[in-house]
Order: C-alpha cells, then sequence, then structure tokens
C-alpha cells in the first residue's frame, strides 16, 4: 500500500503559522534545527510568536528578525559557541520575555501536552527560582499516604511543531540516523499542527537500508506535512549527513556585533529563497 | 616527570569529588571537570559509569578534545534517557556556574531584572533538577568575587539554606559534595551547610582565596595544600586524558 502524500512546500508551512502563535522547534543547541523553515519564517509577515525549545539559533534569528514576543526555554546556546548572541541582545534590550524552565520540566510539559493531561508532577523546580521567576506554576499535594508536595508542570501545548530528520517519507515517517533523537517526536506529538522537513523524501522501503527500525521515530500518525529541505539543517549540525558549519557559524555570530553588520548578513542570506541560499553557502 | 601543573592539580581535586561514589554516572560538565572524572575512573573509582560528552556510555579512558577516539561503547544514553539517570538519583554532576554564593546556590540564567537582564547568560539548563535530585559538585575556573558573590542574582542549582527550607522530607535527595576552583577545594561542612576551605592549591594563600571571594567562607585551623598527584596520576593525564593540554588552556600555570 502507498503511504498518503503528505508532501507540501515551504510556503505552505509558513501560511500556516500566523501571529501570536506558539511554535516549538526541534532539534538541540546548534544541532539539527529545521534551519530552511525558520528562515522562511524570517522572510514572512508573521509576528509576536512565542517560541518553544532547547534553543539554539533559530531563537536568535527570529528574535532578531523581530517575530518573537516570547521564549519558553532552558537554555539558548550554539554548543561550539556557549552563548547565543542575538537572544543575548534581544533579551538585554528588553525585546523579548522569556519563560526560564530547567530542560527536565521541559520534557515533563511537552509529555503533558502528549498525554493530553493538564501536568506531571516532579521534584524539579523546588528550592530554585524557576518558582520565582513563573508565578503561575503551582505545586500539588500527593494524594496518597506519603503526602509529598511536587511541582505540577503545566502541559506546553503547541500550536505548530517544526522538526528536521534525515529522513522521511512522502506519509511524514521521518527517520534519525544521528546518535541523539533528541525530543523531536515529543515536539510532534505536543503540537496540533506539526511539520517535519528533511534532507530527503526516501521511498518507505529504503528506511531500512539507512537504519534499525529504532532510527524510524517519527511516524504518521505524528506529522501533518513533510517537506525536503536537503542541507535544510545548515549552519546547524545534522551528523551522519554533515557537520555543523562552524565557519558559517562563526560570521553568524559576527552579525549580532552591528546593525550593519546584521543588514549585511541578512540581505546575503536571509532575504534570498532558500535555493539562493544553498548556492551561496556551498 | 616534570612538576605538576595547576590544571594537574585542579584535575585532582575534581577526580577527588567522585571518590567512594561507586557505580553512578560520574557527569561532569567542562574540560577540566571532564579530565577529573576520567581519571578517577581509571585509578581509585573504576566502577564509575562515564560518558563520551554525548549520547554514549563507555568503559574505557577517552582523550578529551581527540576527534573520534576509539570508544568501547557500553550504553546508550540520549538526552532523554539521562533525565531518567538525574530523577533517579544514580548520578553526581560537576557543573560550573556564573555565579555561586556561600550556601551553594548557584546562577547561570542571566543577571539582573527578569524582563531586561543586563546579562543574558545559558538560562537555567539542568541545574534545578540536578540539585534537587542527585549529588552536585561545582567547578569555578575563574575564583573571584565576581563569581563568589554574596548573593546570586537567580538561584539556578539550589543551595543548602534553600534546600534547608524545603525541609528533610522535600530536600532529602540534595547534596551538595564539594567545590573546585582554580584557587582551592571546599565542601559545605561548615554550620548551616555554609562552604568551608578544606584546601589551598600549591601556591596559593589562604589570604589569596579569602581576598578572591565575596562571601564570609568558613576557614578551619590548618588547612593544607590540596593534594598533589601521583606520577601514576600525571602519566594517565599527560598520556592518556589530556594529551594537547586543554586543560592548561582553561586554567594557565601561574
Amino acid at each position: 500500500m502507498p503511504v498518503p502524500d503528505k508532501r507540501v512546500t515551504i510556503d505552505d508551512v509558513v501560511a500556516s503559522i500566523q501571529d501570536g502563535m506558539t511554535v516549538g522547534i526541534g532539534g538541540w543547541g546548534s544541532r539539527r534545527k529545521p534551519m530552511a523553515l525558520v528562515r522562511a519564517l524570517v522572510r514572512s509577515p508573521v509576528r509576536d510568536l512565542t517560541l518553544v525549545a532547547y534553543g539554539g539559533p533559530e531563537i536568535g534569528l527570529l528574535c532578531r528578525a523581530g517575530k518573537v514576543r516570547r521564549v519558553v526555554y532552558s537554555f539558548c546556546s550554539l554548543d561550539s559557541i556557549a552563548l547565543e548572541p542575538h537572544f543575548r541582545n534581544a533579551r538585554q534590550s528588553g525585546e523579548v520575555l522569556t519563560t526560564d524552565l530547567d530542560e527536565g520540566m521541559f520534557l515533563l510539559g511537552l509529555q503533558a501536552a502528549a498525554w493530553r493531561v493538564p501536568f506531571l508532577p516532579t521534584r524539579v523546580g523546588l528550592g530554585s527560582d524557576v518558582m520565582r521567576l513563573n508565578p503561575a506554576l503551582a505545586t500539588v499535594k500527593s494524594p496518597y499516604a506519603d503526602g509529598e508536595v511536587l511541582v505540577a508542570m503545566p502541559a506546553l501545548e503547541l500550536d505548530v511543531a517544526l522538526i528536521h530528520m534525515h529522513r522521511g517519507d512522502q506519509g511524514g515517517n521521518g527517520q534519525c540516523l544521528g546518535i541523539d533523537p533528541y525530543f523531536d517526536d515529543l515536539m510532534c506529538l505536543a503540537a496540533r499542527k506539526r511539520f517535519m522537513s528533511v534532507e530527503r523524501i526516501v521511498d518507505t522501503d529504503d528506511f531500512l537500508r539507512a537504519g534499525p527500525p529504532q532510527s524510524i521515530r517519527i511516524n504518521r500518525l505524528m506529522t501533518d506535512g513533510v517537506v525536503e529541505t536537503p542541507h535544510g539543517a545548515h549552519f546547524t549540525e545534522c551528523v551522519p549527513d554533515y557537520p555543523r558549519d562552524e565557519a558559517f557559524q562563526r560570521d553568524y555570530v559576527a552579525s549580532a556585533k552591528s546593525d550593519d553588520a546584521w543588514e549585511a548578513f541578512r540581505a546575503k542570506y536571509l532575504d534570498v529563497e532558500e535555493d539562493e541560499y544553498q548556492a551561496a553557502v556551498l | 616527570m616534570s612538576p605538576p601543573t595547576r590544571a594537574e592539580v585542579c584535575a585532582v581535586a575534581l577526580a577527588e569529588c567522585f571518590r567512594g561514589d561507586g557505580e553512578i554516572l560520574a557527569n561532569p560538565i567542562g574540560t577540566l571537570p571532564t579530565i577529573g572524572g576520567r581519571l578517577a575512573k581509571a585509578t581509585f573509582e573504576p566502577a564509575l559509569v562515564v560518558t563520551d560528552g554525548e549520547a554514549l556510555l563507555v568503559e574505557n579512558i577517552l582523550p578529551v578534545g581527540v576527534d573520534a577516539p576509539d570508544k568501547v561503547v557500553a550504553g546508550f544514553n540520549p538526552y532523554r534517557t539521562m533525565f531518567d539517570v538525574v530523577w533517579s538519583g544514580r548520578r553526581h554532576i560537576i557543573m560550573g556556574g556564573s555565579q555561586l554564593d556561600g550556601f551553594g546556590n548557584q546562577n547561570f540564567a542571566f543577571i539582573g531584572p527578569p524582563e531586561k537582564p543586563t546579562t543574558q547568560l545559558l538560562g537555567m539548563r539542568g541545574a534545578p533538577g540536578n540539585t534537587i535530585h542527585n549529588k552536585t559538585s561545582y567547578w569555578i575556573s575563574n575564583h573571584s568575587t565576581r563569581v563568589m558573590v554574596p548573593e546570586v542574582s537567580v538561584v539556578c542549582g539550589v543551595g543548602n539554606d534553600r534546600a534547608a527550607n524545603l525541609g528533610p522530607e522535600l530536600a532529602r535527595f540534595h547534596h551538595l559534595v564539594r567545590v573546585v576552583t582554580n584557587l582551592c577545594v571546599c565542601d559545605f561542612g561548615a554550620p548551616e551547610g555554609r562552604m568551608r576551605l578544606l584546601s589551598v592549591h600549591p601556591g596559593v594563600t589562604v589570604d589569596d582565596v579569602v581576598a578572591a571571594t565575596g562571601f564570609e567562607l568558613n576557614i578551619p585551623s590548618g588547612v593544607g595544600p590540596t593534594r598533589l598527584p601521583t606520577d601514576d596520576e600525571l602519566r594517565w593525564i599527560r598520556e592518556v586524558i589530556d594529551p594537547l593540554g586543554l586543560g592548561e588552556k582553561e586554567v594557565p600555570n601561574p
């Protein structure tokens, strides 16, 4: 049986994202981020987004482009460069608000949304300023004999999830060939609309030629659309297909030094269609 | 064998954090803590479980900063699995901090008001969950009054005063073990769980440490020098774990 055809274009993905939406982005730090989709969002007129991510350059780019009202995060890093410069600038100028969470609370919030429960209990947060910085966070008392007090981490419900996988089929099944699947499946499960970009769309038959069944992390129940974006995680790493482009990442960091530097970076790499971007960075 | 460098003294002090830990995940973050963790496993704490710095558990002693070393892979431990390890408590993390106070409250999120920080740093990362669930030690590579402060701007890692306020039941897995810096080694053995000086590295005086600390550090009588590396430890560091000398890039020899 052929799988359904859920192929879409980058423009289709962007068109489904409206002002004020909460968008979850997969990957981790500067690793396997759906950057082709992020670049298209930068070019779009959308604004006032709430971003939810184990944060990397997608946060910085969208903040610098004026697309973001709030960032729900536990860290924002470029890995080989510890701090994300555009995110720092946006924070230090007061342009974006944040919800500061522990990275495990983040997991629980996505899991709660995925399982359609209002919260999951955890010890994480007790005693720390996560509670002070998020006054809406409540605790819950165990109904059992122990009576323990725990943090009730609320569901992190997403309007849209954007993830990037190494391989996918036209039905929206997705394969991760890297060592760490991160939390991309949870991002999809926590979202109402789910889009996956992939390095290559292959026949479903081809998955097991590239990796074991465990590498097929995303099944088509988790996705609404799939779009082929070769080299689409650039400049973040997408091992084994390609490593992080460290030289480009340094240029990206340098673009945070001044408005002129940003405008030059933007004109060359962001105000262009994806194929022109790819031609410029190869 | 040439005499030990300050970085090597720090590496051994960091290894000592894991003494007696047995079969738990030694999870040191950063170059010198990683060297220390691998040294502990290579020498006096062989049952420790260690990672390759990414998603694999490995049973051989890997070099730091070397591309694609040979790995004896014993397990798969992606980020999501790490929370299983942390929350079940079989882990001792050594993490850094941009600010640390005398109770061991730690900050690397941001400094200043939350709506417009003067300095945005990394974020909460896993510090709240680490400190409330498993053993935590801290590594401070630049011991100074800018880092060792009377009060941190944001509490990411939970200190002993905060844990005491939670009470013995809620904080029963909270355990701050040690602080190793480029100058000295401390624990939290002073009254109320305050930080106490254990030893100063060779070439450092107690007065140096006091001058570089922005809170009142408990100074017991007879604080001695930090233990020097043995020849065996120096061989492990120089020949196997840190052949590129990356430790000295983090803590230069004075």
